[in-house]
């Protein structure tokens, strides 16, 4: 058997759907430690390098294009994957007491993605697209000193505080990102650990604790950004 | 051990001819239904009014009535093997349910379980299955003395535990994928733990689960379901060394 | 007594197995290549068979009428498998194994069968270890004991409370690596309805699809019967609801014998009846009289007051307890073998001493070893089974005794076959529960799966070879033979009878009356009055059968009554041969008491002047009283006594 079938079969499959999202979530985690610069540094001085830092240095370039792959191939693969699974019931129940046996997020993961999904549009388009190709009024420069040197970036921070301070479809959006992120990672953290075979019973409950954490801090943190401007100014 | 006599319930079954012809829902009322009875006893009780009316009796499952053979089925009030925990259907007592109450029937519902009459379906894709690979190699006669090889008792005990899958289908039926994954592990799990099964384990667990896909069941993800509906309780642990051990057999490909 | 030959071969017991096998005939392997063997039935005896003779290169076609060969009704065996391999150094040897049989069954049994028996039955735990069964397991690796009831010795290996389960898994692992090369064709739900008889020799079956309700004919060389026991003639017992005795009954019909039909055993460790809802009995192990000690109150007004409700068994204080098993068989205490312990467990209930609200029940504590060894102990060894008894009663058998009450089990009795398992008729074979020989009048606890595979493994694959040997030059069976459509057409002609009866009663009507006369008359105890009585009834049952029985729904469609309808017409003639042969057994032997035999202190007497034979009863006709041919059984190497187990 060749490669290719490996990745046809239906573990296979999964296992493209866990490596990829174990690796949305080390990216996940940079992206939320440097966005909680946001609240930690009124002036936006300390976010605003950070993002100078992202948008400069070469091999978060190189990483850009391969976090693209990973998203494209974890939404793609979740496609084939769910409807593959819904093929395997053609004729469904009449009546389903689901929620005795299994958890909600993990009943709804793709409809947990597909949310997060159009989520991710909105978010991108309100700052990467921004940001990286269209520019807006907001985006002002801004001089920020790094190591002594006075250096001249983007002032994202003032996109980003403007955008959640104006803008309640934004805040709200952001919100329910977040919230969404974290149910979707309380199952799926630990379901790739599962997936891949690093579980048993003993690492099971740890890694699906693990999960609830991983979970929660997300949501809270991506959740305290906007309600951060929302409630401060 | 006295029992309440239930004096009306009503039960809303499936009824399916043949594989071919369309399926409906049926409404019944069963009267006089002590606590003491299992489940199907009731659904007993019920057959013997529809044959004396003149009706068409409803098919189901069932074999040894001691929750051990696998053969009963039956997805009750939404779930596999009904209200209750650990079981299967024929160990299901009508102390689970009340007065008046309607209980919903349906058969296993997958793709590879295709219904045969009413409330019974065809689990040969099971048997497939376990005929591409869930088999210690050996031929009867020449073998060594079954203590020749020790074996440790915390994995006796593990092997054991996967070994008890009854090959219901319950965890299929509940599955919101119909994976027959929890099915699969059982067999290759409970031969990965013991060293007469590890010598084919790779094969056994390419070979098997490259079968169960091709009979279209879904893919698990990792609801934890069928854990809690199989009447054995085996553990989705056994999924996870079913991954390995079949990622592990790819790698070595 | 000529006309019976049982094939034994001469000298000394120890050495009959051997020599026959070095005497008997070989098929070649490019011969085997030709011959095929029907199998029906997928239990341990009939799975392990096929397996086998698959591997051997004989093509075989295995039938059974569950939708896979994994649920046949061994799985249901709960305590464990016995074998001679003497590890816990107890003094165990295939001579004391072949003893404990005989003796266990009364002495019934043929000697040369059970020898043969126990000298296979380490390689059985060989063969299934090398499969993956997982057996239970000591620390250091080795392979744990328990012990069953009428030995001294600790020879029973055991998989949690699912031994059979797990060893027909195993068998049924070597039955799917054969159909997976192609070497056995398996047939799920067909149930086999006729056996074809050409030239004298068995030569093939007719099934029918219990999917589309095709009747199909089958040819083979050899035809072999592993249908199991006929149980359910009694219609609550704990075999399965689908166990029938009509394939046997159907090669009896055709003229193989039936052996010692009167010998059933009785288990003693059922849940109670619970009322007239009830389908079917459920077994507890009996392991659970290695920890559980049985008891009833020793006042008669307790007893009543636990029948009534008004006090419950942890009521009764110590002294007011009967260990009725350890007062009366100090030495063997609560672990009697099965016949004894039933019956002492009637007798304390017809004396009014029963438990439960119907009297007929006893308790099976486990207190005093929950005290002596902790809970945890005692949930390592019977979780489940706890587990499924609290599921099935509603009582927690951690705190209040179980009830327990003997109930129909396993048939002793089946096909009457030789040495070779062979019946009477050329190339059928019978084996496991399916025939007589291995378990006398009374079966030892964890011998039924040991002789199931014993005889598939290890007997039959050699026995069948020194047949078949002769059938080299027969070509590929014909099925469109003029017997095969004659079958067929008998076969098709009954459904088609059974459907146009169009009565009143639906099959479970004259099952359950059927169940009644049985247990009634030919259950634990018996008397000349009420057998005679019962075939009466159940002659009357018969014609009521035919004359009122409604079989709904369509012949060529799934179709469960239609099934039943089958069996329980032949259930009820098979019960009234049960009569006439306990009628005739007027001694009482292991699971057969006639109150007509008993010592002075009430226990079975057996009368081996009369009655040392195998009654084989050989069909003459329909209604017609069958004629009855007797095989002396011959000890050589045992001593005939009275058993005790005092």
């Amino acid at each position: 058997m060749s490669k290719g079938s490996f990745l046809s079969a239906s573990i296979g499959r999964k296992f493209l759907m866990s490596i990829t999202g174990l690796f949305l979530v080390t990216f996940i985690i940079v992206h939320l430690t440097l966005n909680l610069f946001l609240i930690f540094d009124d002036s936006g001085d300390l976010f605003n390098l950070a993002a100078h830092f992202m948008a400069t240095n070469p091999l978060i370039k190189i990483m850009e294009p391969v976090l693209a792959i990973g998203f494209g191939v974890h939404i793609l693969w979740s496609i084939i994957i769910t409807v593959q699974n819904m093929r395997a019931r053609p004729v469904g129940y009449n009546k389903t007491s689901q929620s005795v046996n299994s958890t909600w997020a993990s009943r709804n993961m793709f409809i947990l993605g597909g949310l997060i999904f159009v989520f991710l549009g909105i978010h991108l388009y309100a700052f990467w697209w921004k940001m990286k190709f269209a520019g807006d009024p907001l985006l002002t420069h801004t001089t920020v000193m790094q190591g002594g040197v006075p250096v001249e970036m983007e002032n994202a921070y003032n996109l980003v505080a403007t955008m959640f301070k104006q803008s309640l479809f934004y805040s709200i959006t952001h919100i329910l990102g977040g919230v969404l992120l974290g149910l979707h990672i309380t199952h799926g953290f630990w379901s790739a650990f599962q997936t891949i075979g690093l579980n048993n019973h003993l690492w099971r409950k740890r890694l699906f604790v693990l999960a609830n954490i991983i979970g929660w801090i997300f949501a809270i943190g991506f959740s305290i950004i906007p309600l951060y401007f929302m409630i401060k100014f | 051990m006295a029992d309440i006599t239930l004096k009306k319930i009503y039960v809303k079954v499936w009824r399916q001819n043949s594989a071919k012809e369309k399926g409906r829902f049926e409404t019944y009322e069963v009267e006089n239904i002590s606590q003491g009875s299992s489940f199907l006893e009731m659904l007993d009780i019920l057959n013997d009014k529809l044959i004396r009316e003149g009706k068409d009796p409803i098919a189901f499952d069932h074999d040894c009535r001691e929750g051990i053979c696998g053969m009963c089925s039956l997805y009750i009030n939404g779930r596999a093997h009904g209200p209750d925990r650990d079981i299967t259907t024929c160990q299901l007592h009508m102390r689970k349910f009340n007065e008046g109450e309607t209980i919903t029937i349906e058969p296993w519902r997958a793709g590879a379980f295709p219904v045969i009459k009413d409330l019974i379906v065809d689990r040969t894709a099971f048997e497939k299955i376990q005929q591409a690979g869930g088999f210690v190699s050996v031929n009867t006669g020449g073998i060594p003395d079954g203590n020749a090889i020790p074996i440790g008792y915390d994995d006796a005990e593990e092997a054991m535990d996967a070994a008890s899958c009854i090959g219901c289908g319950a965890c299929v039926a509940t599955c919101k994928n119909s994976s027959a994954m929890l099915f699969v592990a059982a067999k290759v799990s409970q031969l990965a733990k013991l060293p007469q099964g590890k010598v084919e384990a790779k094969r056994r667990a390419r070979n098997m689960v490259t079968k169960m896909d091709e009979l279209g069941f879904g893919g698990c993800t990792n609801t934890g379901a069928c854990e809690l509906e199989c009447p054995k309780g085996i553990s989705i642990s056994h999924i996870a060394r079913l991954n390995r051990e079949y990622l592990v057999a790819k790698l070595a490909e | 007594m000529s006309k019976i030959e049982n094939k034994i071969p001469q000298g000394p017991i120890a050495e009959k197995w051997s020599k026959h096998k070095a005497t008997i005939k070989v098929v070649s392997p490019a011969n085997k290549r030709k011959l095929d063997i029907i199998v029906v039935g997928t239990g341990l005896a009939g799975a392990s068979a096929a397996a086998s003779l698959s591997e051997l290169g004989y093509n075989v076609k295995a039938f059974c009428y569950q939708d896979s060969p994994r649920r046949a009704h061994s799985i249901a065996a709960q305590g464990g498998i016995n074998a001679a391999k003497n590890y816990q150094n107890d003094n165990d040897s295939v001579f004391r194994l072949f003893y404990d049989t005989v003796k266990g069954g009364d002495y019934r049994a043929r000697e040369a069968n059970v020898y043969r028996l126990a000298e296979v039955s380490p390689n059985i735990i060989d063969q299934c270890v090398a499969q993956g069964v997982p057996f239970a397991r000591e620390y250091g690796g080795t392979l744990s004991n328990r012990s069953f009831g009428g030995v001294l010795v600790s020879r029973t290996f055991y998989a949690r409370g699912q031994t059979g389960q797990q060893l027909l898994l195993g068998a049924y692992s070597a039955l799917n690596r054969q159909i997976a090369v192609g070497s056995v064709k398996m047939y799920t739900r067909q149930e086999m309805l006729d056996v074809v008889i050409k030239d004298g020799k068995a030569r093939g079956i007719i099934t029918r699809d219990m999917v589309t309700g095709e009747v199909q004919r089958h040819g083979a060389h050899a035809v072999v019967v592993a249908t199991g026991g006929y149980g359910n003639v009694f219609f609550l017992s704990t075999n399965a609801m689908g166990c029938n005795g009509s394939a046997a009954w159907q090669c009896y019909k055709k003229g193989a014998w039936f052996g010692n039909p009167c010998f059933v055993q009785i288990h003693p460790t059922c849940i109670p009846v619970h009322g007239d809802q009830q389908s079917k009995l459920t077994l507890m192990s009996e392991s659970l009289r290695n920890d559980g000690r049985v008891w009833v109150p020793k006042k008669k007004e307790d007893a009543v007051k636990l029948q009534k409700g008004e006090i419950g068994p942890n009521d009764i204080p110590e002294e007011d307890r009967d260990f009725y098993l350890e007062r009366r068989y100090p030495s063997y205490g609560n672990l009697v073998p099965r016949d004894v312990a039933s019956r002492a467990a009637k007798e304390r209930c017809d004396a009014g001493y029963g438990v439960n609200n119907t009297g007929l029940a006893v308790y099976l504590d486990f207190k005093y070893s929950i005290e002596r060894l902790g809970k945890n102990v005692i949930e390592a060894r019977y979780g489940n089974l706890f587990q499924m008894y609290e599921k099935i009663t509603d009582v927690d058998p951690y705190k209040e005794p179980m009830q327990i009450y003997p109930a129909i089990h396993y048939s002793m009795g089946g096909l009457w076959v030789d040495y070779n398992l062979m019946t009477n008729i050329p190339g059928l074979y019978a084996i496991g529960e399916a025939n007589f020989s291995d378990h006398g009048a009374n079966r030892l606890g964890a011998s039924a799966l040991m002789q199931g595979l014993a005889d598939g493994y290890f007997v039959l694959p050699y026995t069948i070879g020194d047949y078949l040997a002769n059938e080299i030059m027969t070509p590929k069976v014909d099925v469109n033979a003029p017997e095969f459509i004659e079958a067929e057409k008998a076969v098709t002609g009954r459904l088609e009878q059974l459907f146009n009866v169009k009565g009143t009663e639906p099959v479970d009507h004259f099952h359950k009356k059927l169940g009644h006369i049985m247990w009634d008359y030919v259950g634990m105890s018996r008397n000349e009055a009420g057998l005679k009585k019962a075939i009466e009834e159940m002659k009357a049952l018969k014609k009521e059968f035919w004359a009122n029985v409604r079989v709904p729904g369509e012949m060529n469609n799934l179709n469960p009554e239609l099934e039943k309808a089958g069996r329980v017409a032949d259930a009820i003639e098979m019960g009234i041969l049960m009569a006439q042969d306990a009628l005739d057994r007027k001694e009482s032997c292991g699971g057969h008491f006639r109150e007509e035999s008993v010592t002075e202190d009430g226990e079975a007497k057996r009368d081996d002047d009369n009655f040392t034979y195998v009654s084989c009863w050989e069909y003459q006709g329909e209604d017609k009283d069958p004629v009855l041919n007797k095989e002396d059984l011959v000890f050589e190497n045992i001593e005939l006594t009275q058993r005790s187990y005092k």
